[in-house]
Formats: structure tokens, C-alpha cells, sequence
């Protein structure tokens, strides 16, 4: 997740004009956006672990 | 790094504006009376007086840890309106990540009226951004973690948010530094206060996990329903009030909107709300065969959320539509939430807070009609959601080693009330018999 916030912030460093920056920082967000796919995934409850 | 003074806000409130925005941060704290009444009646009967302490201890925990070091972090400028910060320089632009302001908010008593309405906005969204993650943690999260959760929330992660946000922060300037519209808009705390608070309750619930037999081995998890549901839909008329006061008094001290203005930015935290139950009744009336009270409530403050972000820069066509929206996508989010991805959140503020606040930030970022605005806002959203919610698991992580965040299980199994506070909420009836009693 933070690497696509970094991802985020290089897009308005490096990309003056509006279309490729606003591109790039979407890439960012999907990039955000997986990790907290994988940090949904690892934090996963197997089924009735939760009553032990 | 170097501590700069940021540039004076462009308009000084007049008298009669400083006079209504008092009057409405005065109002504004119903919306918190709200949402922990909301808090209560989603949880179970056995654990209701320690949710509903805990959210009266956790307002005071976060306004003491907010005074004595958030609002240094937040940072304001005694002299003046604005913030004071530490900034470093990159590709030539000036990036404001940290304020600087007086310890225990020296001098504040001789700073001008708006900076001093400005800090009381940010007690009081301090105390909702630290709330909203103890719905989440109901019936097992301990009153002592709710404390330390409400602290690290008002110590770090909300003062960091709000300075990048209201105090001159590296967000605010997007728009000066990037020509990103007006930079990053955050009116009625959608993103400081709503995401904020709703990725802090994704962090509690991963860290605390679910609660004892909500996801058995085999079958569709369990459903445990909240056990009052006029303490919610009534905790929804009160943070309809709430909500209007803050969305007013937001667009009074953040996008300094004229008093004229005010009547249209009500009538769309109306209509945002509204929208939002209507398209929730909907949905559940749709699949479930009849309308669903507590995802309805869910549905009431998504679009209320929504608004936060939204309802100053929007026409009301567009507010209806974006209540619409976050109303529709509650109920089935709620149901993905639980069913696909185990997650155990009996508020819903996972779904309520952060997304409906992520929605009304995107419309307002579509709708504002500013070249760069849409950018500027998810932008802002990467950095609540590629920082602040990394920071917030991280420091949750630790702090679960020297506090405890799970109850013990006999502590579940006979309710927080008995196991923590010695009594219950409705101590003329049996409750759950069948448990506390063997």
C-alpha cells in the first residue's frame, strides 16, 4: 500500500500535463488497492477458528 | 525540514459568520451522541453499558491525547488563521507533512476567533474519527484497548490527516504546488474524520478478530443482531442534526462558503441522507423480501458520511444522486464484507465510514467542476489508504502487545457489562440465561 502511495506522489512529480498524471496516479490507487486485497486475504478468518 | 509559516486564509470571517459557526460546532456534537448511540444498539444486550461508556470514555481520552500532542501535530498558528509545519523540498515544491503548533495549546486563547473555531471543529472531529472503530470492536474489544485505540487515533493518525488537509498541509496545497483545483477538499471531515475513523475499524477488527461463533465451520457465518433498534434508528434522527451542523459549520471554516450558501449545503446533507434510505429500504425490501432496520441505519449514515465530503460543492440533483449511490452499495457491501471475506463488524463502520466517505469524496472531487479536483481527491485518498491505514494497523499491532485488545473468553461468554463494569445495562431482566448461569 504505501508504494502506491509513493507511485501516486512520483505521478505528480514527473507528469506535468493532466491525462498521463491523472493515469498514473490511478495506477497507484490500484496498486493501493491490491495490497489491501492481499492484506484482506492474509487476515482471512479460517472457518471456526474464531470459535475456539 | 524547514518550519514555515503558511500563507494567511484569503477571507476573515465576518462577525455574524464566527457567531453561526459557534453555534453549530455547539450543535455538531449530536452527531457523535449519535453514532455511539448507533454503536449501542448494534451490539449485543449483555455488552450495552460498556459500549456506551466506552464511547463516552473515548471522547475524553481523545480530547485530553488531541490537547496535549495532537494539536501540536495538527498545528495552527496563534498569531493567525492557517497552520504551522515542518516542510521538505522535492522536485522543487514545498511538502508540508508536519505541523509545528504550541504544546497544550499555548497562546490559544489570544488567537483569533477562527483559528480558535478551527481547533474546536478538530476536537470535536478528533472525538468522532476516534469512535468509529469501537462499533467495530463491539462485544469483545476491552474499554482499556478502546482507550489506548482512541489515543493513538487523536495522538498521531488524525492530527497527521488533518494537517495535510485543514492546516496547510502538503494536501491543501496540491492545488498551489500541482494546480490541482482547489487541492484537496474536505469540508465536513468525510476524509479526516469518516475514512479516518472506518480504516482505524478495519485495523481493530483484523487485530481483535471475530466474534466467538460468528463464522462456524461449516455453513453461512451466524447472524448476531443488534439488540435495540430504536437505539439506532433513533441514533439516526440524532445524528441527522448533528451531521447538519457540521456540514454547515465545515463549509463555513474550510472552503470559507458564503452565509448565503448555507441553506443549499443543508438541504443536500438532507437529500444525501434521504437517498441513501430510500435506495437501502429498496435493496433489502428487494432481497430479503421485507426492508432490513439496521442495514436502513447503515444506509441513513452512509448517506449522511457521503455528504461530509460533498454536500457544499454539489447541486442538490447531484446530492441525491451520490445518497443514492452510497445507499445502494451498503447493503451489499455489508453482505460481502461478512459472507466473502470473514470480516465481523457489527457496525457496519468499515462499509458505513469509509467507503460512503471515499464515494462522497470522488463526487466531490466530479462534481466541483474544477480542472485537477478529481486528481487532487484521490490523491488524498491514496494517502489515507496507502499511509494512514498501514500506520494505524502497525501501531494497533503494537499496542495489542502491552494492552490487550480481546476479551478473555469467559469474559465474552458472560458479556463485557458483567466482566468488565460488574453489571449489566437491563439488570432487571435474565439475560442469556442458557450461558451465564452454567
Amino acid at each position: 500500500m504505501p508504494a502506491g502511495f509513493f507511485l501516486l506522489v512520483a505521478a505528480l512529480v514527473l507528469f506535468p500535463t493532466p491525462a498521463p498524471r491523472m493515469a498514473f496516479v490511478f495506477c497507484g490507487l490500484c496498486v493501493e488497492a491490491l495490497g489491501l486485497g492481499v492484506a484482506v486475504r492474509g487476515h482471512m478468518e479460517a472457518r471456526g477458528e474464531s470459535n475456539r | 525540514m524547514n518550519p514555515i509559516i503558511p500563507p494567511p486564509l484569503p477571507l476573515v470571517m465576518s462577525d455574524a459568520a464566527l457567531v453561526l459557526t459557534l453555534a453549530l460546532l455547539l450543535v455538531a456534537p449530536l452527531a457523535v451522541a449519535g453514532v455511539a448511540l448507533i454503536n449501542t444498539g448494534l451490539g449485543r444486550s449483555r455488552s450495552a453499558a460498556q459500549a456506551l461508556l466506552g464511547n463516552l470514555a473515548i471522547v475524553a481520552v481523545a480530547t485530553i491525547v488531541f490537547a496535549f500532542v495532537g494539536a501540536s501535530i495538527a498545528g495552527y498558528l496563534p498569531g493567525g488563521p492557517g497552520g504551522a509545519g515542518h516542510a521538505f523540498q522535492l522536485a522543487g515544491k514545498s511538502w508540508n507533512w508536519i505541523g509545528a503548533g504550541p504544546f497544550l495549546l499555548g497562546n490559544l486563547g489570544a488567537a483569533p476567533a477562527q483559528s480558535q473555531l478551527a481547533i474546536l471543529f478538530e476536537f470535536l472531529a478528533v472525538a468522532m474519527a476516534a469512535v468509529i472503530p469501537w462499533g467495530s470492536g463491539a462485544d469483545r474489544l476491552r474499554l482499556s484497548a478502546g482507550c489506548a485505540v482512541a489515543a493513538v487515533m487523536a495522538g498521531l493518525v488524525f492530527p497527521l490527516f488533518a494537517h495535510w488537509t485543514w492546516a496547510g498541509g502538503f494536501l491543501a496545497q496540491l492545488g498551489v504546488n500541482f494546480s490541482l483545483g482547489d487541492g484537496f477538499l474536505d469540508a465536513g471531515g468525510a476524509a479526516s474524520v469518516h475514512v479516518l475513523g472506518g480504516v482505524g475499524a478495519l485495523a481493530v477488527v483484523w487485530i481483535v478478530k471475530p466474534r466467538k461463533g460468528k463464522f462456524p465451520k461449516e455453513g453461512l457465518s451466524t447472524a448476531l443482531p443488534g439488540h435495540n433498534a430504536i437505539y439506532v434508528l433513533f441514533g439516526c434522527l440524532v445524528a441527522l442534526v448533528g451531521w447538519l451542523a457540521w456540514n454547515l459549520a465545515g463549509a463555513v471554516l474550510w472552503l470559507h462558503a458564503p452565509l448565503a450558501a448555507l441553506p443549499l449545503t443543508a438541504i443536500n446533507t438532507m437529500l444525501s441522507a434521504s437517498g441513501a434510505f430510500a435506495a437501502t429500504y429498496t435493496v433489502t425490501r428487494v432481497r430479503f423480501g421485507k426492508p432490513d432496520a439496521s442495514l436502513c441505519a447503515n444506509g441513513w449514515l452512509a448517506g449522511l458520511v457521503a455528504s461530509s465530503a460533498c454536500a457544499a460543492l454539489v447541486t442538490p440533483g447531484q446530492a441525491l444522486f451520490v445518497g443514492i449511490l452510497a445507499g445502494t452499495v451498503t447493503p451489499l457491501l455489508v453482505e460481502v464484507l461478512e459472507l466473502a471475506l470473514s470480516i465481523d463488524d457489527p457496525s457496519g463502520a468499515i462499509t458505513v465510514h469509509a467507503v460512503g466517505g471515499l464515494l462522497g469524496l470522488i463526487a466531490a472531487g466530479i462534481f466541483a467542476g474544477k480542472a485537477g479536483q478529481l486528481t487532487a481527491q484521490l490523491v488524498g485518498i491514496g494517502a489515507l489508504l496507502g499511509l494512514l491505514l498501514p500506520l494505524a494497523y502497525f501501531l494497533f499491532l503494537l499496542l495489542d502487545r502491552f494492552v490487550a485488545f480481546r476479551v478473555d473468553p469467559d469474559g465474552e461468554r458472560i458479556g463485557m457489562d458483567l466482566h468488565e463494569l460488574g453489571g449489566g445495562a437491563y439488570p432487571e431482566f435474565v439475560i442469556h440465561r442458557d450461558e451465564s448461569y452454567r
